[in-house]
């Protein structure tokens, strides 16, 4: 069997005193792409944060082609090949659409993904290139937060609700880019509180509860019960 | 859940033995002059006045959040306003010092009103310039000695007290009992519902706004209340020093670099704090012979490398490791059980 | 004729208190801290300045070639080694640290030099003037002091904006923790922006050493008259705060004239005047 391109093993999460994440495994292969689902506050952010290296597990490893990153300051993270698309987008708003793809790309990692790569997979974000971050709306704000990931050239991107707050027709225009995405060798994490989007795009799906893996296996042989049952814990 | 009563404790063990051996100090310190000689209660009472100094400090950066480094105008503004009550309107120096606690909490008024639209360390620096502004007046005014100073008559000193063991004697026995007033006070304002709002603004000052607490009022409550205590001790100081100018009132060094190293290194945010600070400062001071800017310079560092290791000073680091309070300031409620029945 | 050239002198000498005021600024606003350091740091560039000088027997202007990256050296070791640390919620760390810092130079250099008052000598230029209008006489070294100050501000803007480098602060100064999910290492950006501070300062001190005398107790003042160049221009706008310094130069000049004693209390009146009625400032940008 291939070696995994991330294998997240027993990891703990605490923010401060309050655990998040108890004895959380993971893995994704390469070109694979993987759903993690689960109800608000189960833990998802905090599972991407810690992969990222914006929180340190307090135990459990995390490799990533092999090598230790648990515990790894996010720049070093992102320079091994791990992007977050985080949650709530934050986009910098002092900068414009364009400083903020260039801005992404500062670290300089080899790949295909260039500024005219990306305006050729968001259009629109081409058309506004010179305004600020915030005077875009809300979807082509996601775009731009996908956008920025993909300039440092990721081998592994995390997707972080990137649904939320956003029309059903604006997030099925994105997520319909993901194949593209992942079509390029790239693998994807995608946190998402939209189960059925996330079924859609995901090979294989975990489900957090309450800072626990309560289900894991592949999208199409999940059913609806099984779900229901590992979301809300009944 | 139970119904009844509850009372609200301060008291713990050590609270209790401190207020014991704060009140034996206090019998030891008035009898002073039956057994100190003479430089040793100019010491103390120099010790007290930077106790006093320190304290009020700490009420208003390590309580209500308001970092100044430009107290030394209230210490000048005593300082003079002792000077001109005395020269000028011919008023007894015991009686300057209690009048000119009430124009330095008058001044605080207006002062306020216009460094408060500064927030941080802008606000500091606002201070800072209130400082120099008053220096620079004060040595505008040439009927107080303008740039160079003046001293005081000697007239007026002699009014004080017939001998000059006796003017001794008055002057550090008033240095102790300002020093215990301000202390009190301080603890009195601590130990009200003010006291409980100042404790929860500088934990988290916007929980304590969401929480209802006027944080606006009580941030000027408490400069107003400084600039009165500052400016009583100012007052005090300069009349044991019987000579005032521009730059010794107003002088950044001793007013405000001595006493934030003081409250610092004793343990900002605690009222033992700036009494700790003060004790380890006299004995360096005394210990190390006046090295003069060398010493500054230690102070300097020591201030730097205590504000990162140890952020709550000695004391913070005792009373945490130990959980002793040498003041009764804690609140812990008790709930008394409702007794079955009715009599 | 005579208010015009005083007016025009505190015309040039706001450049050099814009100097004195956009290193303190830049650093504000990257990382949200106040160096009250600012002033003495200034004094002790000058200092540098002077042992340079003495040491190469070399002149104050091209002493800057060696003083720049020694200051900027030293504003990116004090930012990694030193203030880094204090950078967080709480404000009275870098507050603290920094007025801790500021005694320590102050009484350093105090050892070092002694209170002496020492000044650089940069030669004939120093008395140069020539007449602009009738009755008009302007000081070639001031007038080169302020373009220098307005091509420095010019000079930080264009870094801010335009530069890989600039973008790393604004996105630093704007989201740290997302920043650091870039691959920026903040710690790296924020000893560079004391880097680049330093080396305004490094200017500002030479400037400051040709132009009068100084001795290591001057540094507090510098940073107030910068400090008050930021409050009047107003927050966040480097151009604002060579207005300021313009507004605070001419008010002290104006001050000066009516009564030597009152020149540096007019500045201290109109910046209180500035925080009364119009508190953000005259251009602001950002809220403090």
């Amino acid at each position: 069997m291939p070696e995994p391109l991330l294998d997240v093993r027993g990891i703990d999460a605490f923010y401060g005193d309050f655990q998040a994440l108890f004895g959380v495994s993971l893995r994704v292969e390469p070109g694979e792409v993987v759903a993690v689902i689960g109800a608000n506050g189960a833990g998802k952010s905090t599972l991407l944060k810690t992969i990222a290296g914006m929180m340190a597990p307090r135990r459990g490893d995390i490799l990533f082609d092999d090598a230790p990153i648990g515990g790894a300051p996010a720049f070093d993270v992102l320079k091994r090949g791990i992007a977050l698309v985080p949650e709530g987008r934050r986009l910098f708003p002092s900068l414009t659409v364009e400083e903020n793809l260039l801005i992404g790309g500062q670290c300089k990692r080899p790949g295909p993904w260039t500024l005219l790569r990306v305006y050729e997979l968001f259009p629109v974000l081409a058309e506004r290139r010179h305004l600020p971050a915030p005077a875009l709306s809300g979807g082509q704000q996601q775009m731009a937060a996908i956008a920025r990931a993909l300039m440092s050239n990721p081998r592994l991107l995390l997707c972080d609700e990137i649904s939320l707050g956003l029309a059903p027709i604006v997030v099925r225009d994105i997520y319909a880019q993901l194949p593209a995405i992942a079509a390029e060798g790239l693998s994807l994490i995608v946190v998402e509180q939209d189960i059925a989007q996330a079924l859609k795009a995901a090979r294989h799906v975990y489900c957090l509860q309450e800072g626990r893996i309560a289900l894991q296996g592949a999208a199409r042989e999940l059913t609806r019960e099984l779900i229901s049952a590992a979301y809300f814990g009944v | 859940m139970t119904q009844g009563k509850y009372q609200v404790e301060h008291a713990t063990r050590s609270s209790r033995i401190g207020v014991a051996l704060i009140a034996v100090a206090l019998v030891v310190f008035t009898l002073a002059p039956l057994w100190g000689d003479r430089q040793t209660l100019r010491l103390l009472a120099e010790i007290f006045t930077f106790v006093a100094l320190a304290s009020l400090w700490n009420l208003l950066a390590g309580y209500a959040g308001l970092v100044s480094v430009g107290q030394q105008a209230f210490v000048g503004l005593g300082g003079y306003l002792l000077f001109a009550l005395v020269i000028l309107a011919g008023a007894h120096p015991i009686a300057a010092i209690f009048i000119a606690g009430p124009i330095g909490a008058l001044v605080a008024v207006p002062v306020a009103a216009l460094i408060f639209r500064l927030r941080g360390a802008y606000f500091a620096i606002g201070t800072w310039v209130v400082a120099e502004v008053f220096r620079l007046l004060a040595s505008q005014i040439s009927v107080l000695g303008g740039g160079s100073g003046i001293s005081l008559p000697a007239a007026a000193v002699i009014a004080m007290a017939p001998s000059r063991q006796m003017r001794e004697f008055e002057i550090y026995w008033l240095a102790l009992a300002l020093t215990v007033a301000v202390l009190g006070i301080i603890v009195a304002l601590l130990r009200s519902r003010h006291g409980l709002a100042l404790t929860a603004i500088r934990d988290n000052e916007l929980a304590a706004q969401s929480n209802g607490i006027d944080v606006a009022r009580i941030k000027l409550i408490v400069y107003v209340l400084t600039g009165f205590g500052t400016a009583m001790i100012g007052a005090l100081i300069f009349l044991m020093k019987l000579r005032i100018s521009p730059d010794t009132a107003f002088s950044v060094n001793d007013w405000t670099a001595f006493v934030i190293f003081i409250t610092v290194i004793g343990g900002i945010g605690r009222i033992e704090g700036p009494i700790i600070g003060t004790i380890v400062f006299f004995a360096l001071r005394q210990t190390l012979a006046d090295l003069g800017s060398l010493y500054l310079l230690m102070m300097g560092a020591v201030a730097i490398v205590v504000m990162l290791w140890a952020p709550k000073g000695l004391w913070g680091l005792i009373a945490e490791r130990f959980g002793w309070q040498a003041l009764p300031l804690q609140r812990r409620l008790v709930l008394e059980e409702k007794s079955g029945g009715h009599s | 004729m005579q208010w015009l050239n005083v007016i025009l002198q505190g015309v040039l000498i706001g450049g050099l208190y814009a100097m004195f005021a956009a290193g303190l600024s830049l650093i504000f606003g990257v990382m949200r801290l106040v160096n009250i350091a600012h002033g003495d740091l200034i004094v002790l560039a000058a200092y540098v300045a002077l042992t340079v000088t003495q040491a190469l027997g070399i002149d104050p202007l091209t002493s800057l070639l060696l003083v720049v990256p020694i200051m900027a050296l030293l504003g990116y070791a004090l930012q990694r080694g030193l203030l880094n640390f204090t950078l967080g919620d709480d404000l009275l760390p870098p507050l603290l640290v920094t007025f801790g810092l500021s005694i320590i130079i102050q009484n350093g250099l105090l050892e070092w030099f002694t209170a002496d008052s020492r000044k650089l000598q940069a030669g004939a230029i120093e008395i140069q003037t020539f007449q602009a209008l009738e009755g008009v006489w302007v000081g070639v070294l001031p007038l080169i002091q302020f373009a220098v100050a307005v091509a420095v501000i010019a000079g930080l803007q264009a870094l801010f904006y335009y530069t890989p480098l600039g973008r790393a602060f604004r996105a630093t100064s704007d989201d740290q923790a997302v920043a650091q999910l870039m691959g920026l290492d903040t710690r790296h950006v924020f000893a560079m922006a004391m880097a680049l501070s330093l080396a305004v300062v490094a200017i500002a001190g030479v400037f400051l050493a040709v132009r009068a005398n100084f001795d290591p107790s001057i540094g507090p003042a510098r940073l107030i008259f910068g400090f008050e160049a930021v409050i009047i221009g107003g927050l966040g706008n480097m151009w604002g705060t060579l207005i300021g310094g313009i507004v605070l130069g001419v008010s002290q000049a104006v001050g000066a004239q009516i009564d030597p004693g009152w020149q540096v209390l007019a500045g201290h009146i109109v910046f209180l005047i500035i925080l009364a009625v119009r508190p953000q400032g005259l251009f602001p940008k950002v809220s403090g």
